[in-house]
């Protein structure tokens, strides 16, 4: 098995995993899953520049010399990606204090809590 | 020493509206904020409206300042750390981005002088994050590179989260987390299509990509292709097309008015972003990749003005109905973007303006009436009068003519040049009958509202005297008003504003122009060192005469 393979198959299990998890209706497997997607999409990002052995990460005169650009690249996707996680945690947490609930819309289904108009809709 | 200043301010002016709100910001952080009604009117408070006021002018300023000169025809190119161009980020401003710029400044200012009125004592840090959103949506607009701006979307997105719930209750907090949610999987998905396509092209710099794209070989440009489709479906979420605007409704309902007031200017980022991707990159002149999205980009404007409009003639609050009119404005817009002829694109450019204003007025408006109305707030059902129906309903007529689409007002001439930019093309039949056919429903939907409120009302005096107050301050009224007289002024500066459009839709698709300004005269020569990676062996051959392995 190719290197390749292994690193796209690992790719599309774990997105497969974090797409299952965002279609959950618990607001804790809709973060973990989406955490799981950043996971996939970084480590898809890094496979843009292409895999690449015995070569130097940043540029030099001699030798071979791996792509640096998407390593630059995941690396910031990584720091909005652990901000944003963040605050969707906190969000969640919120949510669930304000509604009682740790339910996506807000209310147990079945329940309906909230305000009728916006559920009529 | 002025000398000095001035050549300053001349050399960073393209940057100045991305530093300006984001010093502010962190200014206004370091001021703190306890929030809450205590500090109303406090010494603190003052002083941070001052502060948060006086840069946003300043930052109109600027705007305007940058869209004078833009309007001349130069191409003001910033390269951010002195990086030359496909190597470092670029800030590029052309027409279309420094018209951008001076919308969402030209919003901002009403806009927070209206949550200046009392909105931003119901929260923590409403003027800090009102100066991220800005900083996100300046460089967003300015950007010539597309991680950047994928980085410029999540600042003014995660300003936005903030903004949605700001006010708090449950309502905002289930919108917010669907909202949020939502964004942070396109978000990934963005990241996706951009990675797609730096595999393919080994640039992200839209100068580079555009002359690269050209160049690329059948197999390759399929993959481009399928990239930018990925980031088409983002931007299309951010600027709710069918089938992804399903969130706005609940969301632009859920938002504080100043808040759904600015985020009339958020869908239009998207609206920019396809503009950027699809019509300039992948326009004309891309080899095999070009014009990517023209199947889907018509068909799907068209269906997103036909679902907006019923969906707005179904709605039972007027916040709702805003919110549908704000996706058919956006359909409509797309549908000149769909068309894919400079004239069409201007016509497009023009009704953007005047949706965002409108769109901006109406959600403040929305406020006004819900707050005169008391209990009911919102809702379309009979209810008690509103305090000052002749005022109030002026304004709802001005802003529903202008949304409809009636002469003389600004609504009607963009209409008109997006029917009248349609003449020649194919697809005129369809574009003509369902923006006219909708124009009508728009005016049923609207003047059935307007009944409602206004006409339809109970004998009952209306309760709680506190609220009727707060819904007829002068600030407040007065900053809405000032919104509908700038789409009034679009009206009025009709012809130089559609001038400016015409030049920045041709601008647009002069792509050797875009490149030399960005890339330098030696654009094509360095650009090569940027190398889309050959072959399988994991060889870079390096410019340098001595530097082979």
């Amino acid at each position: 098995m190719s290197l390749e393979f292994l690193v796209a198959s690992g790719i599309g299990a774990v997105t497969a995993a974090g797409i299952y998890l965002i279609l959950r209706g618990r607001t804790w497997p809709v973060v973990l899953g989406m955490s799981l997607l950043g996971y996939a999409v970084n480590v898809f990002i890094f496979a843009m520049g292409r895999l690449w052995q015995d070569a130097a990460p940043i540029l030099s005169s001699t030798g071979r010399v791996a792509d640096p650009l998407p390593q630059a690249l995941v690396l910031t996707a990584i720091v909005i990606g652990f901000a944003t996680t963040g605050f969707v945690v906190e969000l969640a947490l919120r949510s669930r204090h304000e509604t009682d609930s740790d339910h996506v819309d807000g209310h147990e289904p079945g329940h309906h809590t909230g305000h009728a108009r916006d559920d009529a809709a | 020493m002025s000398e000095l200043l001035s050549l300053f301010f001349e050399t960073h002016l393209p940057v100045l509206p991305v530093l300006l709100p984001m010093f502010t910001a962190v200014a206004l952080l370091l001021m703190g904020d306890e929030g809450g009604e205590a500090n109303h009117g406090g010494r603190l408070l003052q002083r941070r409206r001052l502060l948060s006021f006086s840069s946003v002018v300043l930052g109109a300023v600027l705007a305007w300042r940058l869209m004078s000169e833009a309007a001349l025809g130069s191409l003001n190119v910033y390269p951010l750390g002195g990086w030359p161009a496909p190597f470092g980020i670029v800030l590029v401003v052309d027409r279309l981005s420094a018209m951008m710029l001076a919308l969402t400044w030209t919003i901002a200012v009403p806009v927070l002088w209206y949550a200046a009125g009392g909105w931003d004592t119901r929260g923590r840090h409403f003027h800090t994050m009102f100066h991220f959103l800005l900083m996100g949506l300046s460089g967003a607009f300015v950007t010539g590179d597309l991680f950047n701006l994928f980085v410029f979307f999540e600042v003014l997105l995660i300003a936005s989260y903030v903004l949605l719930v700001h006010g708090q209750g449950q309502e905002r907090f289930k919108a917010g987390v669907h909202y949020v949610v939502l964004n942070l999987v396109a978000s990934a998905l963005f990241l996706v299509g951009l990675a797609v396509i730096y595999g393919v092209a080994g640039t992200l710099n839209m100068a580079d990509l555009a002359l690269r794209v050209g160049r690329l070989g059948p197999e390759q440009a399929a993959l481009f292709k399928a990239g930018a489709m990925v980031l088409l479906v983002v931007f299309g979420l951010k600027a709710a097309i069918v089938p992804l605007y399903l969130w706005l409704p609940n969301t632009y309902a859920a938002a504080s008015a100043p808040v759904a007031a600015m985020f009339a200017i958020m869908t239009k980022v998207g609206v920019y972003s396809i503009i950027r991707v699809h019509a300039v990159i992948l326009g004309d002149g891309a080899g095999h990749a070009a014009l990517a999205a023209q199947a889907w980009l018509l068909p799907v404007a068209l269906l997103t003005i036909a679902l907006g409009v019923l969906g707005a003639l179904a709605a039972h609050s007027l916040a709702r109905l805003v919110a549908y009119l704000t996706v058919a404005s956006v359909g409509t817009v797309l549908t000149g973007v769909g068309l894919y002829t400079p004239a069409a694109l201007s016509a497009a450019l023009y009704y953007m303006m005047h949706s965002t204003l409108v769109a901006a007025a109406l959600f403040l408006l929305v406020e006004l009436v819900a707050t005169q109305r008391g209990e009911s707030g919102d809702r379309l059902q009979p209810a008690a009068p509103v305090a000052q129906p002749i005022l109030l309903g002026m304004m709802t007529l001005l802003g529903a003519a202008s949304v409809a689409g009636l002469p003389p007002l600004p609504g009607f001439l963009g209409k008109l040049m997006i029917l009248e930019s349609s003449a020649l093309t194919p697809a005129h039949a369809w574009v003509w009958s369902v923006v006219l056919v909708t124009s009508v429903m728009t005016m049923m939907g609207l003047a059935r509202a307007g009944s409602i409120l206004f006409w339809n009302v109970l004998p009952a005096a209306p309760t709680g005297k506190h609220s009727i107050r707060a819904g007829s301050s002068l600030r407040l009224i007065r900053a809405t008003l000032g919104l509908l007289g700038l789409s009034l002024l679009l009206a009025v500066a009709a012809s130089p504003l559609k001038r400016y459009t015409d030049a920045a839709a041709l601008q647009l698709t002069d792509r050797a122009a875009y490149a030399q300004a960005v890339l330098g005269p030696v654009g094509g020569a360095a650009a090569d060192t940027t190398r889309p990676y050959r072959g399988g062996e994991g060889e870079v051959i390096l410019p340098a005469p001595k530097g082979k392995p």
